[in-house]
């Protein structure tokens, strides 16, 4: 009786969404432990938290940002490549305003404004011109970074104010970009779950037109979904640039986009739309951020990295995929089949 | 796609191809603007430079338009370029002999694509996922091989990068120009008059329609990001001529170039619409704003990037015109 509980529970478990992002995650961090026993430690250090699982969560933190915002994009059968743009136009922004003396909440809130209008600009594209939302974010993704050197006139802006670098770099005894990822998570559960937005979100993913006939003013929520997007782009443009206490037009947030894609895809959320899955992209994003990690400290050449993460990647699509499970299936039961005929000769 | 079908009715405009028609009026105007603020914009050897500096870039866009035609893509492109100067850098540097460098790195283009398609064929993978890992997986090997730059001094590749063809007028083009002359030729051949061809617009405009024709759906699809890696090895080896190196970091987040010509070049990415001529007429608009502001002298780099975007929303809104006209046409039919 118990046990068949208990497999109950586990079935129950294994058919959640986040199981398999969830076991990838336990993996990487369990051969981490096999590699360096040390990997799981955590001390207490002048009032700090440190290890290497906490400095996972804070190097991950700009990722898990972006990646909710991308699910929710892709959620409806789109997609923002422009994030990293977004991220290094907010980082300029904002640093301008720090290096030419400007107060901090003034910069904060230019690089989070300068965010959310880039994704209004988006969602503008996408959602009342009808452009398609690839063509239409890549404008940004290409007259992103040109607009980030107008604006640094092309230059490193590099700056030492204490009270900005905090938001990057300071702790309250764990680092400070993830009490920020923690609210976002918060803030978003609770605006796509327990309000009616985020049924509205899989509605229109699942199929713009039958939400537009049940009322659903689908054109409204995309922008606003973009809007969130670049905000959050932005916001993670503010912790990239405060915790390496410079902006870089060319370099800050290149490639985020394409390991934020990753994260809501290892994360189960289908690249057609339809269900989201926020834990599950959490999860990806930490997944990305410690294999990034583990391929640093196992000392392998950082150049070897992408390939890593290429050969994981595929893996981790190809054993979501229904099509490849179900071949190895019928492998087993093939091999099963001819052992059963062996043994009966 | 069915207007293609139907035989050519005089100067009638169609309207897939106005898109097509407005970005060569817009390179002719763009010229124009230059050769009247410049005076020596209006030479020959100005027009056959934007396709020396540009063939590898027109090879690679005629190989995305194939992926975009059957509603995929193929982010790979640029990372392929820089993995195939790699190898081929390398190789040459160890003695082995041009011409296998060349059919090997050809193949290794191949290889990879049909790779990459069977994987989305067989396992319905998204194109952007395995495209993306595939990226991944073409520069980090590419740094594998080396992490600096390999400079290439055999003599093949050099009398190859060097060799000018006179054209008249006093202009030369370079073996480049010819070979990415040839390719779009034959990709416009193949998208026109092969069964190959019309399949993939067919994919494009509609899938299940295609497989319910009877349409070898599966074998076109994995054929199509063959050619594209095929297309982009190919770019990658004339990028390697042109420039006689091989690095990790050459052509950097250039796929989105490649597919941003495509746009210009009236393809749309919802697929089934386009041609292989428009991404080089794209190509070549991207080409002449770079020129301008190089003449211009005093404007940065980075305005390149800006009037691109520009470019990039024209053509887009201009699209978007043509889509509601057509379905507003079709309401009034039906």
């Amino acid at each position: 009786m118990e046990r068949s509980k208990l497999k109950n529970i586990f079935s129950k478990f294994y058919s959640m969404s986040i199981f398999w992002p969830l076991m990838c995650l336990i993996c990487i961090i369990f051969i981490d432990f096999l590699i360096n026993p040390g990997f799981l430690k955590i001390e207490m250090k002048d009032g700090h938290l440190f290890g290497s699982l906490i400095d996972i969560l804070n190097r991950a933190a700009p990722l898990i940002l972006i990646s909710l915002g991308m699910t929710i994009v892709i959620a409806v059968q789109g997609i923002d490549i422009s994030v990293g743009s977004v991220i290094a136009i907010s980082a300029c922004v904002s640093a301008t305003v720090i290096v030419s003396n400007g107060p901090v909440i003034l910069a904060i809130a230019a690089g989070l404004f300068v965010g959310l209008l880039c994704g209004m600009w988006n969602g503008f594209l996408v959602a009342y011109i009808g452009v398609q939302p690839m063509v239409g974010t890549l404008i940004l993704y290409i007259v992103g970074r040109g607009i980030a050197q107008l604006i640094t006139d092309g230059k490193i802006l590099t700056f030492t104010n204490k009270s900005f670098i905090f938001l990057g770099t300071g702790y309250l005894l764990i680092p400070i970009p993830v009490y920020i990822a923690i609210a976002v998570i918060l803030v978003m559960y609770f605006v796509m779950r327990k309000t009616s937005l985020g049924l509205f979100v899989e509605a229109i993913g699942v199929n713009r037109e039958a939400s537009r006939f049940s009322g659903i003013n689908s054109r409204k929520v995309i922008f606003a979904l973009y809007a969130i997007c670049g905000l959050l782009a932005g916001l993670a443009g503010l912790i990239i640039c405060s915790n390496i206490k410079s902006a870089d037009a060319n370099n800050a947030g290149q490639w985020l986009e394409l390991d934020a894609i990753l994260s809501v895809v290892i994360g189960g959320t289908s690249m057609s739309g339809g269900r989201f899955y926020l834990g599950g992209t959490v999860i990806g994003a930490l997944f990305i951020q410690s294999l990034t990690t583990t391929i640093y400290s196992i000392g392998v050449p950082p150049e070897v990295t992408l390939v890593v993460k290429a050969i994981v990647v595929i893996t981790v699509v190809l054993i979501q995929s229904p099509i490849f499970r179900k071949m190895l299936k019928t492998n087993n039961m093939l091999s099963n089949y001819k052992a059963k005929k062996v043994a009966k000769i | 796609m069915s207007e293609k079908i139907t035989k050519f009715s005089g100067f009638k405009l169609k309207q897939a191809n106005i898109s097509i028609y407005a970005t060569i009026i817009l390179f002719i105007i763009l010229f124009g603007i230059g050769s009247i603020m410049y005076d020596n914009f209006f030479t020959t050897q100005v027009f056959a430079n934007l396709f020396i500096d540009n063939a590898y870039l027109i090879v690679v866009a005629v190989g995305e338009t194939f992926a975009i035609l059957t509603g995929g893509i193929d982010l790979s492109v640029g990372a392929m370029i820089a993995f195939v100067s790699m190898i081929s850098a390398d190789l040459l540097r160890k003695g082995v002999n041009p011409v296998i460098v060349i059919i090997f790195v050809l193949l290794v283009g191949i290889i990879f694509g049909t790779v990459q398609g069977f994987l989305i064929q067989k396992f319905k993978l998204h194109p952007w996922i395995v495209t993306l890992a595939g990226m991944f997986f073409a520069r980090g090997s590419s740094y594998l091989i080396s992490i600096n730059s390999i400079t290439i001094d055999n003599p093949t590749f050099t009398s190859l990068s060097s060799l000018r063809i006179p054209i008249g007028f006093e202009s030369h083009i370079s073996a480049n120009v010819v070979i990415s002359l040839i390719v779009v030729a034959v990709a416009v051949y193949i998208l026109k008059f092969t069964k190959f061809g019309r399949t993939v617009y067919a994919i494009g405009g509609n899938e299940n329609s295609a497989m319910l024709m009877g349409l070898p759906v599966a074998k076109t699809k994995i054929l199509v990001y063959t050619f594209s890696g095929f297309c982009s090895s190919l770019g990658g080896l004339l990028f390697t001529i042109y420039t006689l190196s091989g690095y990790g970091l050459h052509c950097n987040g250039m796929e989105m170039d490649a597919i941003a010509a495509c746009v210009i070049g009236g393809v749309l990415l919802t697929g089934g619409v386009g041609s292989a001529i428009g991404p080089m007429f794209g190509v070549l608009t991207t080409g002449v704003i770079q020129s301008l502001i190089m003449f211009q002298g005093t404007l940065n780099s980075w305005w390149t990037k800006i009037a691109v975007g520009m470019l990039l929303f024209i053509f887009i809104a201009l699209q978007r015109i043509i889509v509601i006209r057509n379905a507003k046409r079709k309401t009034v039919i039906s």
